[in-house]
């Protein structure tokens, strides 16, 4: 079975704040790391091959400091992994990225199952994994809480609102997967040691042949014209006095409102 | 595409560098560099007064036209039943529409949704059904296939759909195959009248950054909100629409994927989006069997019960309790938060409810910056002294 | 300190910290208190090729040496020593078979102990035989192309978990230590079964059982070296496994020691953070000397094994009866640090100090291993004269 999981880099940490001075984000001391959610895919992806046998490729479109997540994956089980990276990609949307992610899988050759995280952790759209399908023609599963049994096609577990479906997916196909799927192991260190001396291609809009009308900020649909922080006023009444006192306060309040 | 700094030009002064929203412009020998991850927002090149710093422009082929006119909102269902969401999104829906004096749609696939005739009391001028029994369920593929097939037809310009696990699922495939732009999770939606543009709103950095996107070049505009995001109007009654209903030929498209099973989980009973009153617990709770003081307190207010991620996280309490960025989003009338600091994750979450109380031990704790009440104590004493209270009552 | 670690061994001590820290630490009290086996870290340990460091590479291991043993257990035991012990445990069972194993033996029980995917262990003690060694009593009758074993072995760490067992017994009573052999015993081998888990006061993750033989039937091929050679091989192996259990002390205090400093910069008396006080800084500044100087005798001595040295009883004896009295007592000092709070069971500091007792104990009382020393000292002099 060919795997590929797609990973992003990420800043490991979600409290950024906007200087207010300045209007900029403030990324001082900030590590970048692998998006937590594509760790499950990841995982997911090694297990299928501990499975059933193939390969996994771990690929990432970022600059290029993303190298060094890509080693991280090789730490953690894949085969090999390809970097995606040209200043012609920056500014991509969900639009764009996904298109480069189906140019570089197609080259990749023969895949049977892409697996994606559900969102990164920094821009929390979850919309890659469903448009990279769509490009690729591909059958797709989100939310995917388990794999049951692979053997022409897949049977899943999906995540609803109401609970689990379970579904049947042809393969190949694309899906994205939830937290509850498995707990991610740690490095080991025959994947450190491999890690260290990987070759990691990376590959330019050049290498990947592709349409730049398509990718980067010129081939996304969407774009950002505005950052700023949340506004948050505080409209709120710290109660006063000890706490019999303070909780009698209260439900007279809520008995003004009509609540109790 | 790119950005050039004109170094003949550049005196290093450093404007620039300021007002770069991604702090990607530095000063090496005192000339501007830019680093990777430019989204070309020009900030730089408005606050540049020496014209230094060029911006390759995009050549933005519009391909938007009079042919697309009209506001959709797909209105989703369950077992004939319309969730909540497709209100609310028509609500909002038709005050984008009045802005932009055109129609208002909602969209309906199922079969034998009785409710579908209703949604012209939210504001839809038109409901386009889809009644078939091969598309009862959610069969994710005739979906896609059919919504871009009644795209193309009717050419929207904005379409509207909740970010619930279906919609996030299908809406980016509708996208990706119309090739057209489109923004998850939105908390805000505006028009600009002058270009026709939806302004979408969303928070990104898990809440802690709000960006606004525009989709400039391509039709229609689409988004997502989450539920209870947006007020659901009363219904009209009175008001007056047209139910369009169409066939679903089959045709030549084909469901790849096969639903087999449905296993209903019975912890997601808990409906928090329908109840007027939450009770939620966070880490402050300590353990998992200090729920069951909350529980007591959420049975004598007939409320249901919430958490912050740090007590899911924990196990104390299961995932369908969640509230906030990755759990659900909550708009009940009285919100009480016990033990719960506040992460901008868990107000993204619940600060639009009515009423807020927030009970903590820590003064400083984000969460009274939202509270309409607050109590600094500790809940171990506080809560059993309002449970007694109101059961005395 | 610089300890001039190789690369690899930085990458052995790292990778075991983060597993500590992101696996262990979160689950060590609930571990302790429900005196519940690892099985899960375990499988962390093993998916993280940590049992492979002390197997050499022909055996599917990554050839390390007695160091990376001892960087990994340290680590393990500075967030939980029972979990350290479990694993350490595996270890000197492979010991023996890596030492005194035929090629065939290593080829069968070697990769599986490298993989993780089989425990192993070692079986020594008995009722009536502590330090007094000789005085087993468990013996193993020759029959039909194989051994009898009958008697009951006591406090075998990873009893009942393991599944490959050495075990020394009585193949010649009338030679009584002389006598003595030892043997691979597999866990689903009829006539072997397992005593109840002992309720221990420390190491409470870790599983200690007796292995009781009731006509245990094994094959010739399961003897480890040759008839009579038991007592050599235990005391072998056991030389070269007291550096682990030094290891293990020297986690345990580094953990007490952070413990106590950072509880100390945060615990406010008189107004100020006790850590300004000069009698609690004395105490911290004598727990970190003694830290530090257990360690470096401790990697000093897994050197020593690691250069090929013969003799190293006296070393090991050294190593591990300073690290374990080192740590038992900076372990109660770090206790008394805590002041009440210590006593608690909600803070880990006790549990650290209940960990250190047994390091004193088991594989050589720290008395009976002053006695190894002290004879050598006796032996070397005497060779001088």
């Amino acid at each position: 079975m060919n795997i590929v999981v797609c990973l992003k880099q990420v800043p490991g940490t979600t409290e950024v704040k906007i200087d207010p001075q300045t209007n900029t984000l403030i990324r001082e001391g900030i590590l970048n790391i692998l998006n937590p959610f594509d760790a499950y895919a990841l995982e997911e992806g090694v297990r299928l091959k501990e499975r059933c046998g193939g390969r996994v490729t771990a690929i990432s479109m970022g600059p290029p400091q993303a190298e060094e997540m890509l080693r991280e994956a090789i730490s953690l089980g894949a085969d090999e992994a390809v970097l995606l990276s040209d200043k012609a990609f920056a500014g991509a949307d969900t639009l764009a990225t996904s298109y480069t992610l189906a140019r570089a899988i197609e080259k990749l050759g023969q895949t049977d199952l892409i697996i994606c995280g559900r969102q990164t952790f920094d821009g929390d759209t979850g919309q890659v994994g469903p448009e990279l399908a769509e490009m690729l023609g591909l059958p797709f599963v989100a939310y995917v809480s388990k794999i049951e049994d692979i053997n022409k096609g897949m049977h899943l577990q999906r995540m609803v609102e109401e609970g689990h479906e379970i579904i049947e997916l042809p393969l190949p196909a694309v899906i994205t997967v939830v937290k509850e799927i498995n707990v991610p192991r740690l490095p080991s260190l025959r994947g450190l040691a491999k890690a260290k001396s990987a070759p990691i291609p990376v590959w330019t809009a050049e290498e990947l042949a592709i349409d730049m009308d398509k990718v980067g900020l010129k081939g996304s649909a969407t774009r950002v014209v505005k950052v700023f922080s949340p506004q948050r006023v505080n409209r709120g009444e710290i109660l006063q006095g000890e706490p019999e006192e303070q909780v009698k306060n209260l439900i007279s309040k809520l008995g003004d409102a009509g609540i109790v | 595409m790119g950005i050039l700094i004109d170094l003949d030009k550049c005196n290093g002064c450093g404007n620039c560098i300021e007002v770069c929203p991604f702090g990607l412009l530095e000063l090496v020998d005192d000339k501007v560099q830019v680093k990777e991850g430019c989204n070309f927002c020009r900030a730089c090149q408005e606050a540049c007064t020496y014209d230094a710093i060029l911006i390759e422009a995009a050549v933005e082929e519009v391909e938007v036209s009079d042919l697309h006119r009209g506001v959709w909102v797909f209105a989703e269902q369950r077992n004939g039943k319309i969730k909540g969401v497709a209100y609310e999104l028509l609500s909002k829906g038709r005050e984008l529409a009045d802005t932009l004096n055109a129609e208002l749609s909602a969209v309906c696939f199922g079969h034998n949704v009785a409710e579908a005739s209703e949604l012209t009391g939210y504001g839809a001028d038109k409901v386009y059904l889809v009644d078939a029994p091969i598309i009862k369920g959610f069969e994710e593929d005739l979906y896609t296939a059919k919504f871009v097939e009644l795209i193309c037809q009717y050419r929207p310009e904005i379409v509207l759909a909740g970010a619930t696990p279906m919609g996030r699922s299908f809406m980016p495939r509708v996208a990706a195959r119309l090739r057209t732009g489109l923004t998850a999770d939105c908390t805000g939606l505006e028009i600009d009248l002058g270009r026709r543009l939806l302004l979408q709103t969303r928070p990104t950095f898990g809440g802690n950054i709000m960006a606004t996107i525009i989709c400039s070049s391509k039709r229609p505009q689409m988004a997502t909100v989450r539920p209870r995001v947006f007020k659901k109007n009363t219904p009209d009654k009175e008001r007056k629409g047209q139910v369009i209903k169409l066939d679903f030929e089959r045709g030549g498209i084909t469901s790849k994927i096969k639903l087999l099973d449905f296993i209903e989980d019975l912890t997601e009973r808990v409906k928090l989006e329908d109840t007027d009153i939450i009770v939620s617990g966070g880490r402050g709770l300590g353990k998992a069997e200090n729920f069951h003081l909350l529980e007591e307190l959420a049975n004598v207010m007939g409320a249901a019960l919430g958490s912050s991620r740090p007590p899911v996280d924990e196990g104390w309490i299961p995932y369908s309790h969640q509230v906030g960025q990755t759990g659900k989003t909550v708009c009940p009338k009285l919100y009480i938060a016990c033990g719960i600091s506040g992460a901008v994750q868990h107000l993204a979450g619940m600060q639009t409810s009515e009423i807020i109380i927030a009970i903590n031990d820590d003064p400083n704790a984000p969460i009274f910056e939202v509270a309409t009440y607050g109590i600094v104590g500790d809940l171990f004493k506080v809560v059993p002294m309002l449970i007694a209270r109101l059961k005395g009552r | 300190m610089e300890y001039f670690l190789t690369e690899e061994q930085k990458t052995v001590r790292d990778l075991a910290r983060k597993i500590a820290e992101e696996r262990i630490l979160p689950l060590r009290a609930e571990l302790d208190e429900r005196e519940e086996f690892p099985w899960d870290i375990i499988r962390q340990l093993a998916s993280s090729d940590l049992f492979r460091i002390f197997i050499p590479e022909e055996y599917e291991g990554l050839g390390g040496g007695c160091l990376e043993l001892c960087l990994a257990v340290e680590e393990l035991s500075r967030a939980c020593s029972g979990v350290a012990i479990t694993y350490a445990a595996s270890a000197l069972g492979a010991l023996s078979i890596l030492e005194y194993g035929t090629e065939e033996q290593k080829r069968r029980r070697l990769p599986d102990i490298a993989s993780g995917k089989s425990l192993a262990a070692f079986a020594l003690t008995e009722a009536t035989a502590g330090s007094d060694a000789g005085a087993i009593k468990t013996t193993a009758t020759e029959k039909e192309g194989g051994y009898v074993l009958n008697g009951t072995k006591q406090f075998i760490t990873n009893g009942g978990e393991a599944e490959i067992y050495t075990v020394i017994a009585l193949t010649d009573k009338e030679r009584g230590a002389r006598g003595a052999s030892a043997f691979l015993v597999e866990k689903d081998t009829p006539g072997f079964s397992f005593g109840e888990k002992e309720k221990k006061m420390g190491i409470r993750a870790s599983s200690t059982r007796e292995l009781i033989f009731r006509n245990c039937f094994i094959l010739k091929e399961n003897l480890l070296g040759k008839e009579g050679m038991g007592f050599i091989i235990a005391l072998r192996v056991l030389d070269r496994s007291r550096p682990g259990v030094a290891a293990q002390a020297v986690g345990i205090a580094q953990g007490a020691l952070e413990a106590a400093t950072d509880y100390a910069r945060q615990r406010i008396q008189f107004e100020h953070p006790i850590i300004s006080i000069q009698a609690v800084q004395h105490m911290l500044a004598d727990m970190a000397i003694e830290v530090e100087a257990a360690r470096a005798l401790v990697y000093s001595v897994a050197r020593t094994i690691d250069s090929g040295a013969k003799s190293i009883t006296e070393e090991a004896a050294m190593a591990k009866v300073f690290a374990s009295d080192v740590a038992m007592r900076v372990t109660t000092n770090a206790v008394q640090v805590f002041g009440g709070a210590g006593y608690i069971r909600d803070y880990p500091i006790e549990k650290m100090m209940r960990d250190a007792k047994i390091t004193q104990i088991y594989e050589g009382t720290n008395q009976v291993l002053r006695n190894v020393i002290a004879s050598e000292l006796r032996k070397r002099r005497s060779r001088q004269e």
